[in-house]
């Protein structure tokens, strides 16, 4: 007998309503309950980071989550990125600093990216390594992009595109917020 | 190519998209076509697909790395609901997968596509469980009851070898799948006798798991309108997995219809047919339901196809002034179980002993080299295919002699190097090899790493009390592979030539197609690009349809970094053909000599004249509207279909790496890497460069971090990635490169392959460095990878005065000086 829970979940800003058993993974809910196949499936044991989504707003990964576990979260995928088709900042800077090469891998490091530049990031902190650019463009340093980009792995680019694109990306809306009048929290 | 223009070239100089100034889309770094589907989630991978009514494979797998099948009972699978069948290898008809290398030195072995009374690895599956949702499947294989019998287990080359060592397959004497014994046997003892240094040792590399991170799936449904089995596989080689499917189920080729949509990675994986994979054909013809099966990753990590598992003892003369005089090689391969259809075991043996000469001139040459089955996942042409050894072997035998001779390493490679003037040269191994810049390309790295400050940086490390060491390799890569080269491995099924056929439809946009199935490395972009120079259009409208064994003729898939060169060469050859039928039109409307049109931008002119032009687009529908119009031997259609089928061609490169050592830890570190290569004619910059930067952290990793273990009874040790550990962005540093470009004379676009030299040179230039760092030590080490508790260990051994080190007893340096023993 399946044991099977009636849920709500929000992906992408749409509501969904089904019904899921509760051994069923996050990432097979998305991907095969409700078309979400953007989300990829690397090694279904938390390791690679390719089925990384943002369930209400923190990156998490979907293998490692039951889909009955997202009920009442708001879960965006990478479906979610674009302003129709229109590519985001970071779709566009994966694709100008050649960051994806099969593309496998490509969906969990947006999601991965997009939850850190998505942050309350300081500009500028001291303590959290910010600003160690050295560049005077005060945004965070290779070293911490290259971090975090170490949470996922991918095999065809060896990374340096990746780390580039997720550094231009966060120089760019640092530079939108200056732009824009926004301070972030901690800059100074 | 002077060094100002080799600066211009170099790595993020010419990122804006555009034509070359030449006016050539070749060359231009062209942003991927692929991309944005990939960033829109909308990629469209095997896994991704959902059929009406279909059903989900999964295979019940030995837990023992040897041992008799008993009873296989399935009554409670079945009883389970959800479950719809289940099958073990006698109920299909003990189907089998034969790979054939027609010699007398190869013994041909079956892959059942279930094992039958015996299994002969961990992992091997014994019977499939369908069923209406993977779950299910899952639980039903649980309750699969199997009778076992478990065999002592071969599971390395030593047990392997041992006398009366029980044999993998009942027809392997010792064990031995391909033995060959080639090239020079003559000479090389009296050359040895009178050689002044001798310097050799034993080079161990580990068994790797290729790792892409899709791994395999497939989906087969039966299409009864058509009569026909559609397959939509993840796969490099779809017209090979319709071979398989083919043979191992005796049906007509033209029954099946292979289709690889988006895959997500492959580094020679997947250019081999899984049992699996027709397992399930087989099951979605007898059931007539759609039926897919997905991988996970343990089934990846220990039931789908290794590589990389040599072990070389070699011997190297050299004269007194670093000359290499002669060299000898025992080479073994770790195979596995099975030889993986359609090209054999014999693979990575016959690459490892044709080719192990490099770069170099060896004068004398003498090599057995063997395939060694053992209860072990079989293997694949893993990335590089045998060549990261080899490289690893003649870059350390350099720097050995160096070392008996006193003499700085660089200079005895470059007293060996194949140098300007002498291309082409033909090896002692029967080898001819096309123009390359060997000596440039080191040279260019030497500079450039002193230039760069490495070397106070190694001091600075040093001074900060880790060890450092700067280390080199240089060496070349076959590289497309046609027949004329493949045949001479006789191969049952030779690959080499692929066909492209273009078209132009009636909007004037240009449809390509090919045998070659690229699964990240750009070719619908880098193909497009080729076809829009020779058609005067913008690459924007050219679609290259690939991996679809009913568009496209026979073709051999993507491998061996044969794609651009074999199958875009045959793309540009057909869209030649295309672009002289467009000019016959041209110049029939303009009345014009053929010969005085030009393609370019969109229209096609009168050379010299102005005024004279009309668009490609009116062109093409004037072709296919407007027929009547034309002379008869132009009307119909704007479309051909070539073929290419070249010997082969030579990259090459030259790597220095910088790594760094914590004492404490003896963790290793990148800390610099350099890249001077010279693949030909560059067709994108972007897609070089990733193909490059992937390549040499695969092979980074291969030489610190990469291993598949096994224990003495053949269970597996790295299961999961925690026990594999495959490179993150944190193990590896930013990697510069520097392009040189030698046009090939054997390819239609002077391009050459690239695939896999990254990948190739890497392990060689970190073990290299690492050496270095240890100079001052008795330490040394010539096996990959170097794992931190084997340097700390050695360390540790170096501060005492007789420290037991590394590799057994041999020492770094001469074996042998002035011919004493």
């Amino acid at each position: 007998m399946k044991d099977i829970h009636q849920i709500r979940v929000q992906v992408n800003g749409r509501e969904h309503e089904l019904a899921v058993e509760s051994r069923r993974t996050l990432a097979d809910m998305l991907r095969h309950d409700l078309g979400y196949t953007g989300t990829h499936l690397g090694c279904e044991h938390g390791i690679c980071g390719a089925c990384t989504v943002l369930v209400d707003g923190s990156p998490a990964r979907a293998c490692l989550m039951f889909g009955v576990q997202a009920d009442g979260c708001e879960v965006r995928t990478v479906e979610g990125l674009a302003d129709g088709d229109k590519l985001s900042d970071l779709q566009q800077a994966f694709s100008d600093h050649h960051a994806l090469q099969c593309g496998f891998c490509t969906p969990g490091f947006l999601m991965l990216a997009e939850a850190y530049l998505s942050e309350d990031r300081p500009e500028a902190g001291v303590e959290t390594g910010h600003g160690a650019a050295g560049d005077g463009s005060g945004g965070p340093s290779e070293a911490e992009i290259r971090e975090l980009v170490a949470s996922n792995l991918c095999r065809c680019t060896g990374y340096q595109g990746i780390v580039e694109a997720v550094l231009a990306t966060a120089r760019l809306r640092d530079a939108r917020r200056r732009g824009s009048g926004q301070q972030p929290a901690g800059s100074g | 190519m002077s060094r100002a223009q080799a600066e211009a070239r170099e790595a993020g100089v010419s990122r804006q998209a555009g034509l070359e100034p030449s006016g050539r889309w070749v060359g231009a770094a062209v942003p991927r076509k692929e991309d944005r589907r990939m960033l829109l989630g909308r990629g469209r991978f095997t896994g991704d697909m959902a059929r009406t009514g279909m059903l989900h494979a999964a295979f019940a797998r030995s837990p023992f790395g040897a041992a008799k099948v008993g009873s296989v009972d399935l009554s409670a699978a079945l009883a389970m609901p959800g479950v719809v069948g289940a099958f073990t290898a006698a109920e299909l008809g003990g189907p089998y997968l034969l790979a054939v290398l027609e010699r007398d030195e190869f013994v041909p072995t079956r892959m059942p596509l279930l094992a039958g009374d015996q299994v002969r690895f961990a992992g091997e599956p014994v019977a499939v469980v369908i069923a209406e949702d993977p779950y299910t499947a899952e639980d039903a294989v649980e309750v699969v009851d199997i009778e076992w019998t478990p065999l002592q287990a071969i599971a390395d080359l030593a047990a392997a070898g041992a006398a009366g060592a029980r044999q993998v397959h009942e027809e392997l004497a010792g064990n031995c799948m391909v033995d060959l014994t080639m090239f020079d046997s003559e000479r090389i003892p009296g050359i040895f006798a009178a050689a002044p240094v001798v310097v050799g040792g034993v080079f161990t590399s580990a068994r790797l798991a290729a790792l892409p991170l899709e791994g395999r799936a497939c989906l087969a449904e039966w299409d009864d309108r058509d009569e026909q089995l559609i397959m939509h596989v993840s796969t490099q080689v779809p017209h090979q997995v319709r071979s398989g499917v083919a043979q191992a189920l005796g049906i007509a080729e033209h029954a099946v219809r292979v289709i690889a949509p988006d895959v997500g990675g492959g580094f020679g994986l997947k250019c081999v047919v899984g049992r699996e994979e027709v397992v399930v054909a087989a099951i979605a013809i007898r059931i007539r339901r759609p039926v897919a099966w997905t991988e996970d990753r343990q089934e990846n990590l220990t039931a789908s196809f290794h590589g990389h598992e040599q072990r070389y003892d070699v011997r190297a003369a050299f004269d007194g002034e670093g000359r290499i005089l002669g060299l000898t090689a025992d080479i073994d391969c770790d195979v596995g179980a099975y030889s993986a259809f359609p090209f054999t075991c014999a693979v990575e043996p016959l690459m490892a002993a044709t080719e192990l000469p490099g770069v170099y001139k060896v004068p004398a040459y003498q090599v057995r080299s063997r395939a060694i089955a053992t209860n072990k996942a079989p293997t694949a042409p893993y990335r590089g295919v045998s060549r990261p050894q080899i490289v690893l072997v003649m870059e350390r035998l350099m720097e050995k002699a160096a070392k008996a001779l006193g003499l700085d390493p660089l200079t005895v490679r470059r007293r060996n190097l194949i140098s300007p003037g002498e291309f082409p040269y033909t090896g002692v191994n029967g080898i001819s090899y096309d123009e390359g810049s060997y000596r440039e390309s080191l040279d260019l790295a030497e500079q450039r790493v002193t230039e760069a400050g490495w070397h106070a940086e190694r001091d600075r490390l040093r001074a900060a009390g880790l060890r450092a060491g700067i280390g080199y390799s240089a060496f070349s890569e076959r590289t497309a592979y046609g027949t004329p080269t493949m045949s001479q491995r006789r191969m049952r099924m030779t690959p080499g030539y692929d066909t492209a056929q273009v078209r132009m439809d009636p909007s004037g946009e240009v449809i390509v197609t090919t045998g070659t199935c690229g699964h990240g490395q750009g070719h619908e972009t880098t193909f497009a690009q080729i076809v829009a120079d020779r058609l005067g259009v913008h690459p924007g409208q050219v679609r290259l349809r690939q991996g679809d064994t009913d568009l496209a003729s026979y073709g051999w898939g993507t491998f061996g970094s044969r794609s651009i060169v074999i199958g875009g060469g045959a793309a540009g050859r057909a869209a030649q053909k295309v672009g002289d039928q467009l000019r016959q039109v041209a110049a029939h409307l303009l009345e014009a000599s053929p010969a005085d049109i030009e393609l370019a931008g969109g229209s096609a002119r009168v050379r010299g004249d102005e005024s004279a032009a009309i668009s490609i687009s009116e062109l093409a529908r004037v072709v296919y509207f407007q027929t009547h119009t034309l002379p008869e031997q132009v009307r119909y259609g704007l479309e051909a279909r070539e073929s290419f089928d070249p010997p082969g061609t030579f990259s090459n490169a030259c790597h220095a790496a910088l790594v760094a050592i914590d004492t404490g830890t003896g963790q290793i570190r990148p800390h610099r890497y350099l890249v001077v290569e010279d693949c030909g004619v560059v067709i994108n910059p972007l897609v070089v460069d990733g193909q490059v930067r992937g390549g040499v952290t695969q092979g980074v990793a291969a030489a610190l971090l990469e291993r598949v273990g096994y224990d003495a009874d053949g269970q597996p040790g790295s299961t999961t990635l925690m026990d594999y550990l495959a490179p993150t962005a944190a193990e590896i540093c930013p990697i510069d490169i520097v392009h040189l470009e030698t046009p090939s004379l054997f390819s239609e676009t002077g391009a050459k392959g690239m695939g896999e030299g990254g990948t190739i040179g890497a392990p060689a230039a970190v073990l290299n460095a690492i050496n270095d760092a240890l100079a001052d030590t008795p330490a040394f080490f010539d096996h990959i990878p170097v794992l931190p508790e084997e340097l700390a260990a050695a360390l540790a051994g170096a501060g005492l005065p007789d420290g037991e080190l590394t590799d057994g007893t041999l020492t770094d340096g001469a074996l042998t000086r002035d011919g004493a023993a």
